[in-house]
């Protein structure tokens, strides 16, 4: 027995060793989920054999915020959302990027570049953009209301609605349901749209993460709120969903590459946003995740039906009604304790 | 052979890793340490959990857990009295013991997550539940992401907690005790009633503990089955952490759940003298 | 007659209530095989889902993560707990025993979220990067008081004139401990180290709150992964469930030659 006991424990001590004894330099990347190709980090490792990435991912912007800020991991290049970039600077998180390390850079769009919340283009590279929109079941809802965000919180919807767990989203979608600006952080307007969020709150199904997609392919529910890339992932695969930008007027976002301060490997890191760049990598991850790519070379490459389809690639200077997320402390931090409150509620 | 000193290590393991990071809890709890760059010394974060819309919340905890705690008890108990009584016969006919029990305290041995995880399969909305229900033309029912599916989780992940303890005593009852109660006329019902419950009390208690104090705390059942619906003390606690990055309110619900569970030990040990073994397992 | 029919009522509980703990993961194990990716329909028989494991890079760090980390504390804890075990039997004063119990059982009975939260503020006080190594120390914090735990009794149990006796005919402490001690203790000893392991490698909360840097565990995969469609998670668990029946089995079949150390069901 003893001895069977010994075999076993020398077993399973050396099969984990070797399979990870090498000395490489490990760089940490935190990205939001199901939001790259993972075959794109493999193609990387191998170009790179010196480099090992480290994948990790976050569902929203604030609970990246959290981990970046309080540096349980050093990352080394992080995704986030254009308001998020902003809080970023402010708070001195963010490397400045070498774009001499970054040839590729040149094959973003010029239209994504230097917008208000990187207003000198230093810190961020474009990844991503997009709208956001109700995404519903054809055969489960009157199409007639799905112009408008009040279909969410309309009680003949109930127990067919799913919200997402997202704080400063959800939120913003409230407020411009209510015909505020998705920046508001006037205290009557918050108090308006935090008793909207309460009083919807017996209407939702559930507060989803990115399982929400499965749920709508599944048929599942009837709507939920969705970013424009998700929604045409889930339409692929889905013949009865839609996707509509409502009249109100919604959010267009952009999401990044940026280098935290945290990053040991900065160069390393550099050469991993350069890969990204590249048109055809670009390509590769906007057909795999769905969403519009920010990479106009990338985007050449994509199929006719997608690269020149109006709901994925609307022309930015004609979205009159959308409004980009911003950031400043006292709107972060109302917006935190409003969906704490909503959540306990 | 018993050199005191053999202990040190072990004494010096639970001073850094156990004592210290408690002190650390408490410091935060305090405002002593603190995330947001305001120190000063405060009992705020008590006092704010002490707010109605919190104690709501630990009151639906306590509610949630007490409704598990019940179910655990109700189905388990009978399985331990039906599983203890059919060892007892074996024994006294000299019969090696049943694997019936293992096979009943297995799966708490068995990675929880995935035992939560399995249920998902069954309950979605399109899963094996309303797929069979479907096939034989029965109504759909939807209770994942409702209390009951929360409930229904926590029973599933911890009755085995509640039949161990309560075998472990009913088995050890010398059945001569029953036959001669039995024999001095009691009917059946009333030597359950009289003899068998308050002699497997002890058990009891300790399954008691063992389902109603991991049901306060736990976090991902209800994350897992409630949707982000389901809001008990547990995610309450994750969320301070994770998601409001207020670890000194989180701190100190933490240090309020440990004094409690504390004090609920303490009680609870009071019914169980001379049975010490089980209730700290 | 009456008797009877009770029988068979109480086994068709007994029957009801194993199905209701053990279908869900037949449930899960059923879909491993399953061809199609939908938890509630059946596309056919295939292997894909084991093949798309293996494959998995992160599923496999995972889980070469769940094992060195559930060896190594296993091993580690059980070394000290056992050293533990002997020293605390030498603390006669019946308080300061008392006490050291007492804190020994912390680990055991206050809430793994507590536990978890608060080692990570330690970790993050003492600037520890999080990684295989604090989540390695978390888990031999919470191991070593069920390897005590299996330990003792058998100490109890020993007759302490043999050591004295080993001692007194001349053998070196050690050697006297090795060759006189050891083997009688060896089964709560064997016990520990296997239940260590097995609560290693069942562990979620505590994990979940001292790893960092991208280091992650079976269960924590499982609980980033678990609400989304990931017929992967089936494939794994009906592993791990094989694995933890197995050691279970050994431990049982261990234990029920030798009653006294059976901590499994004590």
């Amino acid at each position: 027995m003893k001895k069977i006991m010994a075999c076993l424990l020398a077993v399973l001590l050396t099969v984990p060793f070797f399979a990870g004894c090498e000395s490489k330099t490990v760089i940490n990347v935190y990205n939001v989920g199901d939001y790259i190709d993972e075959e794109v980090i493999s193609m990387f490792e191998e170009e790179y054999p010196g480099i090992k990435v480290n994948y990790e991912t976050f569902y929203t912007n604030e609970e990246m915020y959290i981990k970046v800020k309080n540096n349980s991991t050093a990352y080394d290049v992080v995704f986030p959302s254009d308001y998020m970039v902003e809080r970023m600077i402010e708070e001195n998180m963010l490397n400045k990027i070498n774009y001499d390390n970054i040839p590729n850079f040149k094959n973003i769009g010029e239209q994504y570049q230097k917008l208000d919340y990187d207003p000198q283009g230093e810190y961020s590279v474009p990844y991503m953009w997009g709208t956001m929109g109700i995404l519903y079941n054809k055969d489960m809802v009157d199409e007639k209301d799905m112009d408008s965000w009040k279909a969410m919180y309309d009680d003949k919807y109930k127990g067919d609605i799913f919200m997402l767990d997202s704080e400063r989203d959800m939120i913003s979608i409230t407020l411009k349901s209510l015909g505020y600006s998705m920046n508001s952080y006037d205290d009557a307007e918050l108090e308006k749209a935090k008793n909207a969020l309460i009083a919807q709150k017996p209407l939702v199904k559930a507060y989803c993460g990115d399982e929400v997609k499965d749920k709508m392919i599944a048929n599942e529910g009837a709507m939920t709120i969705a970013w424009s890339g998700d929604a045409f992932y889930c339409m692929d695969l889905n013949k009865s969903l839609r996707y509509s930008v409502p009249k109100e007027g919604s959010n267009l976002w952009f999401d990044n590459m940026v280098i935290p301060n945290t990053s040991k490997h900065q160069k390393e890191a550099e050469l991993f946003i350069d890969f990204m760049c590249r048109p055809e990598i670009a390509k590769k991850n906007a057909e795999y995740i769905g969403y519009s790519t920010a990479n106009e070379e990338g985007r050449k490459l994509l199929a006719d039906e997608v690269k020149n389809n109006e709901l994925r690639y609307p022309d930015l200077s004609k979205l009159d009604n959308m409004e980009i997320f911003t950031y400043n402390s006292e709107l972060s931090e109302k917006y935190s304790k409003l969906w704490q409150s909503v959540k306990v509620k | 052979m018993y050199k005191k000193y053999l202990s040190y290590p072990h004494l010096m393991w639970m001073l850094i890793f156990v004592l210290v990071p408690i002190v650390i809890i408490f410091l935060y709890s305090i405002n002593v340490l603190s995330t947001n760059g305001t120190t000063g010394f405060s009992f705020e974060n008590y006092k704010n959990f002490f707010d109605i819309t919190y104690m709501k919340i630990f009151g639906y905890s306590l509610w949630i857990a007490f409704l598990s705690t019940v179910f655990c008890l109700g189905f388990g108990y009978p399985v331990a009295y039906i599983l203890a009584k059919r060892e007892r016969e074996r024994l006294a006919k000299g019969k090696k013991s049943s694997t019936m029990f293992m096979l009943f305290v297995m799966p708490m041995w068995m990675n929880m997550m995935l035992r939560t995880y399995s249920w998902l399969t069954i309950l979605e909305s399109n899963g094996l539940l309303n797929t069979l229900l479907g096939f034989f033309g029965l109504p759909q029912v939807n209770i994942l992401y409702t209390t009951a599916a929360v409930v229904l989780g926590m029973v599933y992940d911890f009755i085995p907690f509640m039949i161990l303890p309560v075998y472990s005593v009913l088995v050890k009852i010398d059945p001569s005790i029953n036959e001669a109660a039995e024999d001095l006329g009691a009917s059946p019902i009333k030597v359950f009633f009289k003899v068998t419950i308050p002699m497997s009390l002890p058990g009891v208690v300790s399954g008691i503990t063992m389902v109603f104090l991991p049901s306060i705390t736990t976090f991902y059942i209800s994350n897992i089955f409630g949707g982000g619906q389901i809001m008990l003390v547990g995610n309450l606690i994750e969320q301070q952490f994770l998601v409001a990055n207020n670890w000194n309110f989180g701190s100190a619900i933490a240090i309020v759940m440990m004094v409690l569970m504390f004090l609920s030990m303490k009680i609870m040990n009071l019914f169980n003298k001379g049975n010490k073994q089980m209730a700290m397992f | 007659m009456k008797t009877k029919l009770k029988k068979a009522l109480e086994s068709v509980y007994l029957y009801l209530m194993f199905m209701f703990l053990y279908v869900p993961i037949a449930v899960l194990m059923v879909f491993s095989f399953n061809k199609a990716k939908s938890r509630g329909v059946w596309g056919g028989f295939s292997l894909k889902w084991y093949a798309e494991m293996l494959a998995d890079s992160t599923l496999m760090s995972a889980l070469r993560t769940t094992l060195i980390v559930g060896v190594l504390s296993a091993v580690i804890s059980c070394i000290i707990g056992t050293a533990a075990a002997i020293g605390i039997q030498g603390f006669r004063k019946k308080k300061l025993r008392n006490l050291i119990n007492e804190v020994t059982n912390i680990p055991m009975v206050s809430s793994e979220l507590v536990i978890g939260v608060s080692l990570m503020l330690l970790f993050i006080a003492l600037k520890i990067p999080r990684g295989m190594l604090t989540m390695l120390l978390a888990h031999i914090t919470f191991n070593i008081p069920y390897v005590i735990l299996s330990v003792t009794p058998k100490l109890m149990q020993l007759d302490n004139n043999l050591y004295e006796a080993a001692v007194d005919l001349g053998a070196k402490p050690w050697y006297a401990f090795k060759n006189v001690v050891l083997p009688e203790i060896m089964p709560g000893v064997i016990n520990g180290l296997l239940m260590a392991f097995t609560l290693s490698i069942d562990d979620f909360v505590i994990s979940f709150f001292t790893t960092g840097n991208g280091i992650t565990n079976l269960s924590i995969y499982v609980y980033s992964t678990a609400k989304r469609l990931n017929p992967k998670i089936n494939a794994l668990s009906t592993l791990m469930f094989i694995v933890i029946m197995l050691l279970l089995i050994i431990i049982n079949k261990r234990t029920s030659k030798d009653k006294d150390s059976n901590v499994l069901i004590s």
